[in-house]
């Protein structure tokens, strides 16, 4: 019968209409605006709508999520920051769209290159968040992060960030990826347990 | 049964031409070297005699040190087996190799291709033109000697970033003093477009009679580039008679960035996340690729569990482009956006997975040679068992009810954009454009790579040739997949998931090797020619979308304008990989 079609792809779509309403009525008022909400909309069994309202909800994101990196430092006694990294380059060397620049330090007497960067630039108008460079550094020194939300007013001064921009502190990192870090931190304790012996 | 049938002749090509064939004896080479002016005889004696009925892929290398340029073609059978490799070389100054679109009609676009970026001149082509690249663009730059704008070094790392890097932005280099050149004589301040004129000449001989009876002309149209329908920057020029396409022409590469000169400049590992970009939907199946090819010159085997969690990617990513293909047909077909909604919810759900594991939704960059980059996180492979026992068969089979018996689909699509067996052969169709023709090849099954030679799954194929059927096989396939999907979670065992240590720089050994696998969209193949050192000497991309395009105009003839727009998007494009 001509016509039918119409009808029948019509009552397809109303149903996913009514399932949406239906769906928020069942939840209630928790749905949304609430971290169980969230994450019951991003479950495989999600019913309805399932619509993340950014910014006012924002989707957790999961461990391995990357974005541009960040340079991890260890925190001293006296507040000092220790940098983890040793400029040694690879970083540099691995990243595909060759957007990190490092100035290595040399000791103003000897003239001898310090393991430590004098400075580190990342253009982030380039770095196309492949993660690589995490991935290759031997000192864990530069990781992936999570903040997403880096947009600026001028791209000429802001996209380029220096050390100070780059840098956070090692509980940052232990916070935004537990599971990478204790894994680490266990490498790390059984190496110097080895070296001790 | 007395009667026996014998085989008289062998089908070793070597044997049975050696007036033609010489082998390729280079270290790590493969295949034969025919003569330019044997070319053509070989071509057809291996299309009608050996069997190599389907073009799969023409492309060129430079080898400036010894004065020759050398074009690879890769041939193989519908019937399954081993890839037929065979090149010619001719002089570097003037390179001229006879065409075989006579012979393959598939050829047709990948030769323009090797022309615009090599510069090797393809006698008897019918229609020779740039097809990338814009028709004032000064030289050929796949060429070694050929360097682009913003020009640093010959091969990254770039040394300027290390241990002495004062940061440089390229824009801040002028533009239009050092690093912008035009051909000799070219002023481009006096230049007016005149690009399109040889396109349009090309239809002179349609343009005078409409053979009707009533005295209409005929117009040329275009559509595109930017136009909501064409899945992108995409352009297609188009001959009417009334509403009636009598000729077509797809014109690409609105997207070029020459993915083959960047990953010529890029060590092995960095190639990686370039190939996301490709077919920005199917990134995890390109990565597969890119493995595959140069696993094969490293000669390195990914463990058990590397092994399972690429098939089990690529299974997802299958899903996912089939279920936008699908949803994407609709909005072709004029139902906007509505449905294909309908599909990327459970497209939204396989890339929460794909974040989880790789860490972007998109741009996975997951593969490494000889392995995967980390583990599953904990919990992925019960929400993937979630998905594929439940959720994902529940909306394949709601699709099923929705679309497969519904009147509108079934009079816009049967009998629509066909492509008989022999002109997807011919065309050098791939993956479910060729399925749908009623052509069963499935390079999971004849050129098996990774695990699939394991798992138990049917080839979807069907009969007709048309939209309907291009639909029905999409729907097929992601059945299968999922029946994949469950033997894959059912036996995944544990275990490491990378060959040796994590290195930023492999070393590849000099050679050649050509990975293929077959993606969502077809036959996805990665030629690379290694010299021994960290970077390709020569990356090549055999991308389907781009090679199903060369039977777009055969499927359009006689079709009406509306239509032309869903036997698009039944081919399944995506820009970023036509173009590249």
């Amino acid at each position: 019968m001509n016509g039918f079609g119409i009808v029948r792809g019509l009552w397809v779509t109303f149903k996913h209409f009514l399932n949406t309403y239906l769906e928020d009525f069942k939840a209630g008022k928790k749905r949304y605006f609430t971290d169980e909400g969230i994450r019951s909309r991003m479950d495989s069994k999600v019913e309805g709508i399932f619509t993340i309202q950014y910014p006012e909800e924002k989707m957790p994101v999961p461990e391995e999520f990357r974005y541009i990196p960040f340079l991890v430092y260890e925190e001293g006694a006296n507040g000092e920051k220790n940098d983890r990294c040793t400029s040694c380059g690879i970083c540099a060397k691995v990243c595909p769209p060759q957007c990190i620049w490092i100035v290595r330090t040399t000791d103003p007497v000897t003239k001898k290159p310090v393991p430590a960067p004098a400075e580190f630039y990342i253009d982030v108008d380039i770095c196309m968040n492949c993660g690589l460079c995490a991935e290759y550094c031997p000192f864990d020194a530069i990781k992936m992060d999570h903040d997403y939300e880096i947009a600026s007013y001028n791209r000429f001064k802001d996209n380029i960030y220096n050390k100070a921009r780059l840098s956070r502190p090692v509980s940052y990192y232990a916070k935004i990826r537990p599971v990478n870090y204790a894994r680490e931190e266990a490498e790390r304790q059984a190496k110097a347990a080895k070296k001790a012996e | 049964m007395s009667e026996q049938i014998e085989a008289h002749v062998t089908l070793n090509p070597a044997e049975r031409f050696p007036q033609w064939l010489t082998a390729d004896t280079r270290p790590g080479f493969q295949g034969y070297l025919v003569n330019p002016q044997n070319l053509l005889e070989f071509a057809r004696a291996a299309r009608d005699e050996l069997g190599y009925d389907l073009l799969s892929s023409v492309t060129g290398v430079d080898y400036p040190a010894e004065g020759k340029l050398e074009v690879v073609y890769h041939a193989f059978q519908t019937t399954g087996g081993p890839i037929l490799n065979f090149k010619v070389q001719t002089p570097r100054d003037n390179p001229v190799v006879p065409s075989l679109v006579g012979i393959w009609p598939g050829a047709e676009f990948q030769e323009r291709e090797a022309w615009d970026l090599l510069g090797i001149r393809f006698e008897g082509h019918p229609d020779l033109r740039r097809i990338l690249l814009w028709e004032g663009f000064d030289g050929h730059p796949l060429r070694k000697d050929w360097k682009e704008a913003y020009y640093e070094d010959e091969v990254k790392p770039f040394k300027s970033r290390w241990p002495d890097g004062q940061i440089t932005r390229s824009e801040d280099k002028n533009p239009l003093k050092d690093n912008l050149r035009f051909p000799a004589g070219f002023d481009p301040e006096s230049w007016i477009p005149d690009g399109d004129e040889a396109l349009y000449k090309g239809f002179r001989h349609l343009m005078e009679d409409s053979g009707s009876e009533l005295k209409t002309d005929r117009v040329i149209l275009n559509l595109g580039p930017q136009h909501p329908s064409t899945h992108g920057v995409f352009r297609m020029v188009v001959v009417l008679d009334g509403e009636t396409i009598v000729d077509a022409k797809p014109v690409v590469g609105y997207l070029h960035r020459n993915h083959e000169k960047i990953g010529e400049r890029c060590s092995w590992i960095q190639n990686m996340p370039f190939t996301d970009r490709l077919d920005y939907i199917t990134s995890m199946s390109n990565n597969f690729g890119y493995a595959l090819a140069v696993e094969k010159l490293m000669n390195v085997k990914p463990p058990e569990r590397a092994e399972y969690i690429r098939v089990m990617m690529a299974e997802l990513t299958r899903i996912d482009s089939h279920l936008i293909s699908v949803g994407f047909l609709l909005n072709d077909l004029g139902a906007f956006f509505t449905p294909v909604l309908y599909c990327l919810e459970e497209r939204e759900l396989i890339l929460d997975i794909f974040e989880a594991v790789s860490g972007s939704r998109m741009m996975c960059n997951y593969f490494r040679f000889g392995g995967v980059a980390r583990d599953l996180p904990e919990g992925v492979l019960e929400q993937i068992k979630e998905l594929v026992e439940d959720r994902l068969p529940r909306k394949i089979d709601e699709l099923d009810r929705y679309l497969t018996k519904n009147e509108i689909i079934r009079v816009r699509c049967e009998n629509e954009g066909v492509l008989t067996a022999e002109q997807a052969i011919a065309y050098s169709a791939t993956g479910p454009i060729l399925r749908a023709s009623g052509v069963p090849y499935d390079i999971r099954k004849a050129d098996p790579y990774g695990i699939y030679d394991r798992m138990e799954f049917d080839v979807a194929v069907r009969y007709h040739g048309d939209i309907y059927d291009r639909y029905l096989v999409r729907l097929d396939e992601m059945r299968q997949s999922i029946r994949i999907l469950r033997q894959v979670l059912r036996e995944i065992p544990d275990g490491p998931i990378l060959a040796g240590k994590p290195q930023w720089q492999v070393r590849v050994p000099a050679g050649e090797s050509y990975g293929r696998v077959e993606g969502p969209k077809g036959e996805l193949g990665f030629y690379v020619v290694s010299n021994g050192k960290a970077n390709p000497y020569r990356y090549h991309v055999r991308a389907p979308s781009f090679i199903n395009l060369t039977s777009l105009a055969e499927m359009c003839r006689g079709s009406k304008i509306a239509d032309a727009i869903v036997i698009l998007g039944s081919v399944d494009i995506v820009l970023g990989e036509v173009d590249r």
